[in-house]
């Protein structure tokens, strides 16, 4: 006799759509990665593994720009993150450790700016922007817009944490002479490290993956990762296209996951989780 | 070293007045959080050397009154003065007072030596003095073997210590605990409350000290401030509060009371002529301020005898024996209509009086007292 | 007792108090200047002239909109008309990121609902799967997309190879690539939401409705969705306004032909045949869009609606 599916979390066919959900989720990534160790030259014959793409990418003849490029997004990415990540920190500090103070309800929403605001308007103003302060579009302008959209990136996980510090260590390093200054920096920043760290990250990724605002801003003479393999793209899929996008595909995915891992570690020296008994 | 508009906390004693006597002298402080008053003209004085505790229901104003010398928030009105000087203008980290806080606050990534040297270190002390002294605070609160462990490997009653260590390392001349022992259980509350007082004599500091436990208070302090609604009821040693309440509040909160309905007819010299119900006179001493007319007489259930009915000042009948171990409470019901509660040890010579018996109640007039209503 | 005060006295958190306008100043500098003036230049920039190698000549005009909404004839004295072409492309922007919205809600509902009722570690790991597509780079997701369904590509291989069809599917470069190319992008964010609703409902209102008779179904229409809506209005939001703007998917998907706002603001700043004016204008009239759809949002969670 069959008992009835009593369960109330049940409905027939959820789990088939969702596994359906994550198939077309996941096969354009899992064919890209296949066939980058295709050895064939034509992209879409199968022939034997091969790791041939792999180094064309590195030592073939577009080799040279591929690198230009991947040096221009990390260090570009290196430093948005790091600049997003420091103005990140003093907006928090000022959003949830500082009382009330003009304009801080305005600020909340000039922080998540960046985010309503669709991607090709930010790239266009931003265009328009430099264009007529007369600022040449290079890699400075790139750098000075990865810096704005990479702000709320890395807002999030730090106030996330910092929220949940509750303030009276910093009363407690006060009561113990410390000045505000020191309180932060021995007593804050430290217990807020695990956010900082993720926001980075986060930040990092953010800014290496981007595209559409890049390539508005970065005039003729400057490529990064994403708009050389764009510009790579439109003139006919490559072989080595698909080994630099799985080559991107999974440094974003290994970052995610260590962004995720680090916040998992704070998650479990947060102060306020660890409750001792007698 | 911590110093902000040239007043560090070592040139803070050379500013202070010669008169040692008075520790924290709060002045007529009122504290508003927008609408709502925390606390309503407190004036009290706190010696230098004592043991003093605020002591009163949550939201009572006792915590506010602390968080306000200790500098976290600031005087809407009046004034506080640490050994003559008044103390408003400087931030928390300029005031040599220190804190144990009710949740300890440990640094949770430090362990428990740099928890404790923190303070030592913000002064400007090199780390080789900080140390020793760390060593000397350690061994007073009995916690040297646990100089390297981290906060989260301590039980409370650990960190509780640490906590305390931590305060007392930077030598203040004023502690303020906040309700530190509320989390520990009884018997090693039992244990610390004697550590604290032992601590206290033997440093000199002056400690405030938060509870809302009154047992706690009586035990511990020189002196004790009752607070209710942001006001101080009364204050006094253990033995005035106890033996002399000011008013309801004070009589009902601290230890157990009845209250009996008299009609005064007369107030002179601390003195109250009363008259009980059922007609009998009594001549009792009587709080500042109690009038002619109705009043209540506070009267504690352990200084009440019960003797055969007709015999006594009061006239009942037994309604209930409540059972305790050591004691025996029974409740009476007074011809008059309220109920008496009389506090009986539980001991084999005493006759206990059956339930529905009549009784009358006997106490001495020194053991009663007019309240102010 | 008195009454507990709504400030909190033990944790109201100004450690740092009077410091607040200079910690957030550099984030005001940095959007103010980089984000917020730019938009305004943008709004100025539409009023302008065009240059004709691209940039912009000082000259105040409203030209650009005129040429967005109106025709005048091949030599701009004839009566106005209606100009459909540039209207027809925000119409099928919309409608095609409003499909691409549909489509997200039909499988992501679901799927959003599995997952949040799974328990444990299974839950975790469901979600870590459910989100890691969406870390990866989306330019990277369009290519594969194009990689796969193209005429000599490895989905037209498969069908081939199977025999379903004798000849290769015409997917790519039709509005149909374009739909997918949407839905893939912004599946994840159309889940998300959802999850966190659902994670947050209250079983009990199921149960409570099962003892009152109510099928699964009837639960489910008149019970679980208008206590989960704001997630999924959250989620539909999350699709359809980077769907409205979107670049890549109808570039690289749908080819010239199917022209969306982004491919058509794209356009005007690339070299000569570029009319910043004009572009700046369309940027303009994306952006109100937008607002307006935020703006109703707020406003709905505001009134407590949603």
């Amino acid at each position: 006799m069959a008992t009835k599916n009593v369960d109330l979390r049940h409905f027939t066919g959820f789990k088939s759509l969702t596994l359906l959900c994550l198939f077309l989720l996941y096969a354009p990534l899992i064919i890209v990665m296949v066939y980058s160790f295709n050895d064939s030259n034509s992209i879409t014959r199968w022939n034997t593994v091969s790791l041939r793409w792999y180094y064309d990418l590195f030592y073939g003849v577009d080799a040279p720009k591929f690198k230009t490029a991947a040096i221009n997004s990390i260090s570009i990415a290196v430093m948005a993150a790091m600049s997003a990540t420091v103005i990140a920190t003093m907006a928090a500090t000022a959003m949830l450790r500082a009382g009330k103070f003009r304009g801080k309800s305005v600020s909340f929403a000039l922080i998540n700016l960046p985010l309503m605001v669709p991607e090709i308007v930010t790239a266009v103003a931003t265009l328009i922007f430099f264009s007529a302060i007369g600022f040449t579009t290079g890699y400075l302008t790139i750098l000075i817009a990865h810096i704005v959209f990479c702000i709320p990136f890395a807002y999030l996980p730090i106030a996330a944490r910092m929220q949940g510090i509750e303030d009276v260590y910093e009363q407690a390093a006060q009561d113990l002479y410390a000045t505000r200054f020191q309180a932060f920096r021995l007593i804050l920043l430290p217990l807020m490290a695990p956010g900082i760290i993720s926001g980075f990250l986060l930040a990092f990724i953010i800014s290496l993956d981007d595209f559409i605002i890049t390539n508005f801003v970065k005039g003729a003479g400057v490529e990064t990762l994403p708009t050389v393999i764009f510009g790579a793209v439109k003139q006919g899929i490559k072989p080595n296209i698909m080994a630099i996008s799985t080559l991107l595909l999974a440094v974003s995915v290994g970052f995610v996951a260590l962004s995720y891992f680090v916040g998992r570690m704070g998650e479990k020296s947060n102060p306020t989780t660890t409750k001792q008994g007698d | 070293m911590a110093s902000f508009r040239g007043i560090t906390v070592s040139n803070f004693w050379d500013r202070m007045s010669k008169d040692k006597e008075i520790a924290v002298d709060i002045q007529n402080v009122t504290k508003t959080f927008g609408a709502f008053t925390a606390l309503n003209g407190v004036s009290l004085d706190i010696r230098d050397n004592e043991f003093f505790t605020l002591l009163g229901p949550s939201g009572c104003g006792k915590t506010t009154l602390l968080r306000l010398i200790a500098g976290f928030e600031e005087v809407t009105n009046g004034a506080i003065h640490l050994y003559g000087q008044n103390i408003a203008d400087l931030l928390p980290n300029e005031r040599p007072i220190n804190t144990v806080f009710q949740q300890y606050a440990l640094f949770p990534h430090m362990n428990v030596t740099d928890n404790v040297m923190f303070g030592l270190l913000r002064l400007g002390h090199d780390t080789s003095k900080a140390k020793a002294r760390v060593g000397e605070v350690l061994e007073l609160v009995r916690l040297s073997d646990f100089a390297d462990r981290m906060p989260s490997q301590l039980s409370g009653g650990q960190q509780q210590r640490v906590a305390l260590a931590r305060a007392l390392a930077p030598s203040p001349k004023v502690l303020l605990l906040d309700e530190p022992l509320s989390a520990l259980d009884l018997k090693l509350r039992q244990a610390v409350r004697l550590e604290l007082q032992q601590i206290q004599v033997q440093t000199g500091i002056t400690f405030i000290f938060v509870t809302h436990d009154q047992e706690e208070a009586l035990t511990m302090s020189d002196r004790i401030a009752v607070l209710e609604g942001g006001r101080v009821q009364q204050v006094g040693s253990a033995r005035e509060i106890y033996e002399a309440p000011e008013n309801k509040f004070v009589a009902d909160f601290i230890g157990e009371t009845n209250l009996i309905d008299v009609t005064v007819s007369n107030v002179e010299k601390g003195k109250g002529s009363c008259v009980l119900p059922g007609g009998a006179q009594i001549i009792c001493s009587a709080a500042e301020g109690a009038l002619v007319g109705s009043g209540h007489l506070s009267l504690r259930p352990e200084r009440i005898k019960i003797t055969a009915s007709g015999k006594g000042m009061l006239e009942g009948k037994t309604v209930r024996h409540i059972y305790l171990g050591t004691d025996l409470h029974i409740e009476v019901s007074l011809t008059s209509g309220s109920h008496v509660t009389v506090r009986m040890q539980n001991s084999t010579q005493i006759k206990i009086p059956n339930v529905g018996q009549s009784v009358g109640l006997d106490f001495e007039a020194s053991s009663a007292r007019l309240l102010v209503d | 007792m008195a009454e507990l005060p709504k400030v909190n006295p033990e944790g109201s958190a100004k450690t740092y108090s009077g410091f607040g306008i200079p910690l957030i100043l550099p984030a005001w500098i940095i959007i103010g200047f980089f984000l917020v003036i730019p938009v305004a230049m943008m709004l100025v920039y539409s009023f302008l002239t065009k240059e004709f190698r691209g940039g912009v000549i000082w000259e105040f005009s409203i030209s650009s909109y005129d040429q967005f909404f109106l025709y005048r004839g091949l030599f701009g004295d004839s009566p106005p008309v209606i100009e459909w072409t540039y209207i027809s492309i925000f119409w099928r922007s919309i409608w095609q990121a409003g499909l691409a919205t549909f489509c997200c809600l039909i499988i992501g509902f679901p799927t959003a609902w599995f997952i949040a009722t799974r328990t444990g570690r299974n839950k975790t790991i469901w979600l870590f799967l459910i989100t890691i597509p969406y870390w990866v780079n989306l330019l990277i997701r369009t290519i594969s997309m194009k990689f796969l369904i193209r005429d000599n590509g490895p989905l037209n291989e498969f069908f081939l190879s199977i025999g379903l069809i004798s000849e290769p599917f015409h997917i790519i470069n039709t509005n149909f690539a374009v739909q997918l190319g949407l839905f893939y992008s912004y599946l994840p964010f159309m889940v998300l939401p959802i999850y966190a609703a659902v994670e947050r409902y209250n079983f009990a209102l199921s149960e409570a409705a099962a003892d009152l008779y109510a099928s699964r179904t009837v639960t489910l229409l008149k019970v679980i969705l208008p206590t989960v809506k704001p997630g999924i209005v959250a989620g539909c939001i999350l699709v359809f306004v980077p769907s409205l703007g979107a670049f890549l998917a109808p570039d690289l998907l749908g080819g010239a032909k199917n022209f969306m706002i982004g491919s058509l603001i794209e356009e005007q700043f690339k070299g000569a045949a570029g009319n910043w004016p004009f572009g700046a204008a369309a940027s303009m009239i994306l952006l109100s869009l937008v607002l307006i759809v935020l703006t109703f949002y707020a406003r709905n969670q505001t009134k407590g609606q949603i």
